[in-house]
């Protein structure tokens, strides 16, 4: 019982993390239709930012800082050199280009850092605090759900409450209205990747030290995670990504939990599937997503 | 109906107009590429010679990813994941009888097993989330030798019972003459088969689902067959690598191996099979030359890591280059006799 209650926290923790990547690919789904493959690639990128910015100042919070506004250049560098020339005629162009991006950010950083792990300091303890006996959550854990927790209802708030908030929908749902109306569709969803990957970077932050460590193909089997949590969710749906991002967490936390942390990512591959093959749509159907 | 039959005769010049060009049935191509690489293998020295063998080896699996991508529009980012299954029959087959032919035949049969799983959920899925999907079978593939590592050796791998090559040729022309003689018969099998009914269903579901729906075609089913054909490919081409490199690992099949497939096959031309063995040159061409290019800077970092940004930067730049996209190239190579 202590086991399940410490691997129901942990699932969070992680599932929390995951919820904020998927928010992320949701972002750029929904105002552009592509699911952004190169995100994991990119948070990677402001991670490594991170760290040398940690290095040299020897301020972990400097070097958060500087992640979330490398991550934000980089969304909009991504979406105004690339992004936005991709002929969306098949689904097809956007993944690739993608995957070209993917590829272009992992050499790059294997050229400047080199591949090898580096391990990477958290700004808090990880060790649990004991709650009745039972160990529970660690400062970082807490750390963790702050953080997510505040992002998610800062979207939240940007989207339903302020004017911005209100042409990005409107450009993402009717781009030609919209334009007509005199809403910047374009800058609408250059704001829009440039959030999205200050959301990834946030959460490449929060995930990197607690994985293996930092190198430049960290986030190849996380993004796999973020994308099923998405997935599980309904691409269109942020409510969708963030209920995804706990049920990956907790179906990961448990099966590494009770199987063995090598059969994880095939348990994850197997959600994907059964959700895929289900409801290809997501468990969330857009009719809902339109409401958020 | 009458739309359409208005329409007919504007198109029908059109393709009157390259009837003329016709193309030598695809069995002389296998000849003629079969009498090259013969040749070539006694000209090259022993290195080149393993050199032109990874062509062919690539070959083989780029050959079936760009009738999947290409001509039947599923992109994979599993294929990786498929040669790791081929790779991992044919060690443990070989390991335990030691007869090669058996081996071969083996990697094929559990690849075509994996492809037809994988295939049927892939013909349910369009676009991102066929992409998602394979993507995760193609990260998979480390944990799955973890997890079954008293079989399958975990990250260490296994390494492969060979015999020598028969009489007194070296291994290296041996090496290139298998793979290629794998690599030419999966080509003519493939372009046999995309030359009749079966091509002309792939570029229907391809291009218009409905129509080729109302056309009588079997959407799943073309798609699901699509899948295993090219799975079988890279089951070959996964055994091949192993045979290459007499050992398997899952360093071997990481997941920029499958974006290099997909790369292959978009720079080459998708859909084309001549783009496919174009591609295959580039994968083993570029990372060579970016190779030479490192060792004379001297930058450790620059080894392996300079290709992976050559690749991206070309991927990038072809992909937004062709705005109509290249899926939109006709498998002109193999043009059905009318």
């Amino acid at each position: 019982m202590d086991r399940f209650v410490y691997l129901t926290f942990d699932g969070l923790s992680r599932g929390a993390v995951y919820a904020a990547f998927a928010l992320a690919l949701v972002l750029i789904w929904r105002a552009a239709r592509i699911v952004n493959f190169a995100q994991g690639a990119m948070a990677v990128a402001a991670v490594y930012v991170a760290y040398s910015v940690t290095e040299k100042t020897g301020s972990y919070w400097l070097g958060f800082a500087a992640a979330l506004v490398f991550g934000l250049l980089l969304g909009i560098a991504v979406e105004k050199a690339v992004m936005r020339f991709v002929d969306h005629s098949s689904p097809l162009n956007g993944v690739v280009v993608a995957l070209g991006l993917v590829l272009i950010v992992q050499g790059v950083l294997g050229i400047v850092y080199g591949n090898e792990f580096r391990p990477v300091q958290t700004p808090f303890r990880r060790d649990a605090f004991d709650i009745g006996g039972i160990a529970v959550l660690s400062r970082y854990d807490v750390f963790v759900f702050a953080a997510v927790g505040a992002v998610v209802i800062g979207l939240t708030v940007l989207f339903t409450r302020t004017a911005v908030g209100l042409r990005m929908r409107a450009a993402a749902f009717a781009p030609d209205v919209s334009r007509l109306l005199g809403v910047p569709v374009g800058g609408m969803l250059t704001l829009g990747w440039a959030l999205a990957a200050a959301v990834g970077s946030l959460a490449g932050m929060l995930v990197v030290p607690t994985e293996l460590g930092l190198n430049p193909n960290a986030m190849d089997v996380l993004f796999v995670s973020a994308f099923t949590a998405a997935v599980v969710g309904g691409l269109d749906s942020p409510i969708g990504a963030v209920t995804g991002g706990l049920i990956v967490g907790l179906l990961l936390s448990y099966v590494s939990g009770y199987l063995g942390a090598t059969v994880a990512p095939m348990a994850v591959l197997l959600l994907l599937v059964v959700v895929l093959l289900g409801r290809p749509g997501g468990l969330f159907s857009s009719s809902k997503a339109r409401l958020a | 109906m009458t739309d359409i039959k208005e329409k007919r005769p504007a198109i029908t010049p059109e393709q009157t107009t390259s009837k003329p060009r016709k193309r030598p049935h695809p069995i002389w191509y296998a000849i003629a590429g079969a009498v090259l690489i013969a040749a070539l293998t006694y000209y090259l020295p022993p290195f080149r010679n393993y050199q032109l063998a990874t062509v062919g080896a690539y070959f083989t699996v780029t050959a079936g990813l760009t009738v999947l991508t290409g001509l039947n529009g599923q992109l994979s980012l599993g294929h990786g994941a498929l040669m790791a299954t081929g790779a991992y029959t044919f060690a443990l087959t070989q390991n335990r009888w030691l007869t090669m032919p058996l081996s071969f035949l083996a990697a094929v049969l559990a690849t075509v097993l994996a492809g037809a799983v994988i295939g049927l959920a892939a013909a349910r899925l369009r676009g991102p989330y066929l992409a998602g999907l394979t993507l995760a079978v193609a990260v998979v593939v480390p944990s799955v030798a973890s997890t079954f590592d008293d079989t399958l050796g975990s990250d260490m791998g296994l390494s492969i019972a060979l015999d020598p090559p028969p009489g007194v040729i070296p291994m290296e022309r041996w090496q290139a003459w298998l793979c290629w003689a794998g690599a030419l018969l999966t080509a003519l099998l493939l372009a046999l088969l995309v030359r009749g009914r079966f091509g002309r269903d792939l570029r229907a579901v391809r291009d218009d689902e409905t129509a080729a729906r109302l056309a009588g075609v079997h959407i799943a089913r073309t798609q699901i067959l699509a899948f295993v054909v090219s799975a079988a490919c890279a089951g070959l081409a996964g055994a091949l690598f192993a045979f290459l490199a007499q050992s398997v690992s899952p360093g071997a099949f990481p997941l920029t191996l499958s974006l290099f497939l997909v790369m292959a096959i978009v720079i080459g031309g998708l859909g084309r099979l001549f783009g496919a063995l174009l591609g295959a040159l580039l994968l083993v061409l570029l990372p060579a030359l970016a190779q030479s290019v490192a060792e004379g800077s001297g930058s450790q970092h620059l080894e392996g890591n300079l290709a992976l940004v050559i690749f991206g930067v070309v991927l990038v730049v072809v992909m937004l280059a062709a705005p109509g996209g290249l899926a939109s190239i006709r498998f002109t190579s193999i043009r059905r006799k009318r």
